[in-house]
C-alpha cells in the first residue's frame, strides 16, 4: 500500500476587501514565506527540498491567460516543476496529493491567490456561462444562485429565517478568527432587512469582495513525520461535476456533491459522516449553500438542514460545528476558498485554531466548489491519527 | 484597437502604489453546432420549440442536444414540444451587471415546457413580481424580428 500523504504546514493571509498594496505575487508570497520558514524547506531538484509546486488561480480573475505567470518567482517554479489548477483550490491540493502518490515526488508546495477587488465579478461569471443559451440572457452566478436558492427553499421548506441564521452564525464565528475579513455582530433581522440583490438572496446572504492567498506543503508519510511534529493526513478526497445547463438539473438537489462525498468517505472509511466528522468547513458563497451542501455531504438528511441550523448543532460548541472560521460568508476569495477550508481543518486538528478551536477534533471535513450553482464539487477528509 | 486596449494609470491617494486600469480586447466566435443551429432555426422560422429525444433514457432535451448526458448516445430523434410550460423557479434580479439584454430588474426563470424533460432558462415578463409563483403556467412570447438567437423567444408570460 502507498504511503499516506500528510500536510506539514499551512498559512493564510488575512483576507481583505482590497489589497491594492500588493500584486498577486507579493500577496501569495506572504503565505508561501510562512510555510517555508515553518518547515525550513528550500526549493530543490535533488530530493532534499520541495520537488514541485501546484498553483491555483483563474485567468479571468487575474485578467490574463496563464495566470500562474503572475506568481512564478514567488512560488519557486523558476526552473522547476509546476502545475496550475484553475477553479477551486481544493482541487490543487488533490493534484498535489496525486503527484506524491505517483511515487516520483515527495514534497509539494501548493499556493493559491485571488484578488476579487481587481476584477469584474459579474462579468467574469457571465463569461463562464454557455455563450449561446445562457450568456446572452445576462445571467451571472448571483442570479443563478437565486434560482437555486428559491428552488431548494420551495422543495424542502427552508425559510429565509433559517438562511439568515447561517449568516449570523458565520459572521459571529469570524470574530474568533484573526484571518477573517469581516466579522460582524448581526441579528437575523439585520440579514432579513438588508437589500435584496436577486430574490430571495439579500446583501448579507452573500459574501463580500475579498482578496487573499493560502499556501501549504504536502509530503510523503516518511518525510512528513520528519518535517513536522503534527502532520495532518489526507484520508479521503474526491470531486464530481454537475452538468452545466441549469435547466438540466433539479437545482434543489446537489447530486455531484453527494457522489463526491460518498467517494471521499469510502476512501476515509467513514460510514456515518455526522458522527465521524468533528468539524466541517463548507464553502458557502451564499447563505443557503451551507444548508444545501450540508445535505449533499450527508451531514443531515434531505431537507433537514433548516432544523439543524435552528437546533444550534452547527455552532461552535455544538455537536458538529460548521465553519467555525466564519466561512466564505465572512470574506474569502473564490478560487482560494477551498484551500482556506483545508487550512482551517488542519489548524483544528493540530489544536492550533485559537479561540475558534473545536475541542478534541480528530477528523475534519473540507469542502470546495466552483462554477454556477456549485457545478464542480470537491470534498476532502483530514485526520490526525 | 489601440483605443480598446488603452490603459489608464492611477496613483492611489493613500498608498505609494500605482493601479493600471486595463482592458483586454478578445473578440470570439461561437459555433452553435448542427443540432443547436436547427433548434434556433425552428424558433426563428416557425416559432417552434424543438427537443431531441433519447429513447433509451426516455428523456426529451430542450434546448435540443446532440448527445444524451446519461447514456452518451447520439441523439437524432427530433420532437416538437409545447410553447407552454410550468415555472420551476424564478428570481427578480435587481443588480445591473453590464451584460444584461434588458434593464434590470429582470425576472429570470426556469420553465419546463410541456413535453420536455428538462427546464429552459429564460426571462419572464408581463407579470407583477408579487404574482410570481413556482408552478405557475407560462407561455413563450416570440420576438417580432427573429435572428437565430435564444432571444428570439422574447420572454415567458403568464398564460
Amino acid at each position: 500500500m502507498a504511503e499516506r500523504v500528510g500536510i506539514v504546514a499551512v498559512a493564510q493571509t488575512k483576507y481583505s476587501p482590497n489589497r491594492a498594496d500588493a500584486n498577486e505575487g507579493e500577496l501569495v508570497y506572504e503565505a508561501v514565506k510562512q510555510v517555508l520558514q515553518e518547515t525550513g524547506l528550500k526549493f530543490a531538484q535533488d530530493g532534499t527540498g520541495i520537488d514541485a509546486t501546484v498553483t491555483c488561480s483563474q485567468d479571468f480573475w487575474d485578467g490574463r491567460t496563464i495566470s500562474s505567470c503572475n506568481v512564478m518567482s514567488y512560488v519557486g517554479h523558476h526552473h522547476s516543476d509546476e502545475d496550475k489548477v484553475a477553479e477551486d483550490s481544493l482541487n490543487a491540493v488533490y493534484t498535489a496529493f496525486a503527484r506524491i502518490l505517483s511515487g516520483h515526488q515527495d514534497v509539494v508546495l501548493v499556493a493559491t491567490h485571488c484578488k476579487e477587488s481587481q476584477g469584474d465579478k459579474r462579468g467574469i461569471e457571465n463569461a463562464a456561462m454557455d455563450p449561446i443559451f445562457l450568456r446572452v440572457l445576462g445571467l451571472d452566478f448571483l442570479s443563478a444562485a437565486a434560482l437555486q436558492a428559491r428552488r431548494y427553499m420551495y422543495k424542502y421548506g427552508i425559510t429565509p429565517y433559517q438562511c439568515a441564521r447561517v449568516v449570523v452564525k458565520n459572521r459571529g464565528n469570524a470574530k474568533r478568527n484573526p484571518f477573517a475579513q469581516e466579522p460582524l455582530d448581526l441579528t437575523v433581522e439585520d440579514v432579513l432587512g438588508s437589500q435584496v440583490l436577486a430574490s430571495p438572496i439579500r446583501r448579507l446572504d452573500a459574501k463580500p469582495t475579498s482578496d487573499g492567498a493560502c499556501a501549504m506543503i504536502l509530503a510523503t508519510e516518511r518525510k512528513a513525520k520528519k518535517l513536522c511534529q503534527k502532520p495532518i493526513w489526507i484520508e479521503g478526497v474526491s470531486n464530481c461535476y454537475e452538468t452545466h445547463y441549469l435547466g438540466d438539473r433539479d437545482l434543489a438537489e446537489c447530486d455531484a456533491l453527494v457522489k463526491a462525498a460518498k467517494k471521499a468517505y469510502k476512501m476515509a472509511d467513514i460510514t456515518d459522516a455526522r458522527k465521524q466528522v468533528n468539524v466541517a468547513e463548507i464553502s458557502e458563497e451564499y447563505s443557503y449553500q451551507e444548508l444545501l451542501w450540508m445535505e449533499g455531504l450527508g451531514l443531515c438528511g434531505r431537507g433537514e438542514a433548516g432544523k439543524i441550523i435552528d437546533s444550534g448543532m452547527t455552532q461552535l460548541g455544538g455537536q458538529l460545528p460548521v465553519n467555525p472560521s466564519g466561512g466564505m460568508l465572512s470574506g474569502n476569495p473564490t478560487v482560494v476558498a477551498g484551500m482556506t477550508r483545508i487550512a482551517e481543518g488542519v489548524l483544528q486538528l493540530r489544536g492550533e485554531a485559537g479561540e475558534r478551536q473545536v475541542t478534541g477534533a480528530k477528523r475534519a471535513l473540507a469542502h470546495g466548489f466552483t462554477g454556477v450553482c456549485g457545478q464542480l464539487q470537491g470534498v476532502m477528509i483530514l485526520g490526525k491519527a | 484597437m489601440a483605443e480598446l486596449m488603452q490603459d489608464r494609470v492611477e496613483k492611489l491617494k493613500d498608498l505609494d502604489v500605482f493601479v493600471y486600469h486595463g482592458k483586454i480586447y478578445i473578440p470570439n466566435t461561437y459555433t452553435a453546432g448542427a443540432v443547436g443551429s436547427r433548434f434556433l432555426i425552428e424558433i426563428r422560422d416557425n416559432k417552434k420549440i424543438m427537443g431531441t429525444r433519447c429513447s433509451t433514457c426516455d428523456v426529451v432535451y430542450v434546448p435540443a442536444r446532440s448527445v444524451c448526458k446519461h447514456c452518451f448516445s447520439q441523439l437524432d430523434k427530433w420532437v416538437e414540444v409545447s410553447d407552454k410550460g410550468t415555472l420551476l423557479t424564478y428570481t427578480v434580479a435587481g443588480q445591473s451587471n453590464g451584460v444584461q439584454p434588458v434593464d434590470p430588474p429582470i425576472i429570470y426563470g426556469i420553465v419546463q415546457l410541456d413535453g420536455a424533460s428538462t427546464g429552459m432558462v429564460h426571462m419572464l415578463s408581463e407579470v407583477d413580481f408579487e404574482k410570481l409563483a413556482i408552478g405557475m403556467r407560462v407561455r413563450a412570447v416570440f420576438a417580432e424580428k427573429r435572428v437565430g438567437s435564444i432571444l428570439d423567444i422574447k420572454y415567458f408570460a403568464p398564460l
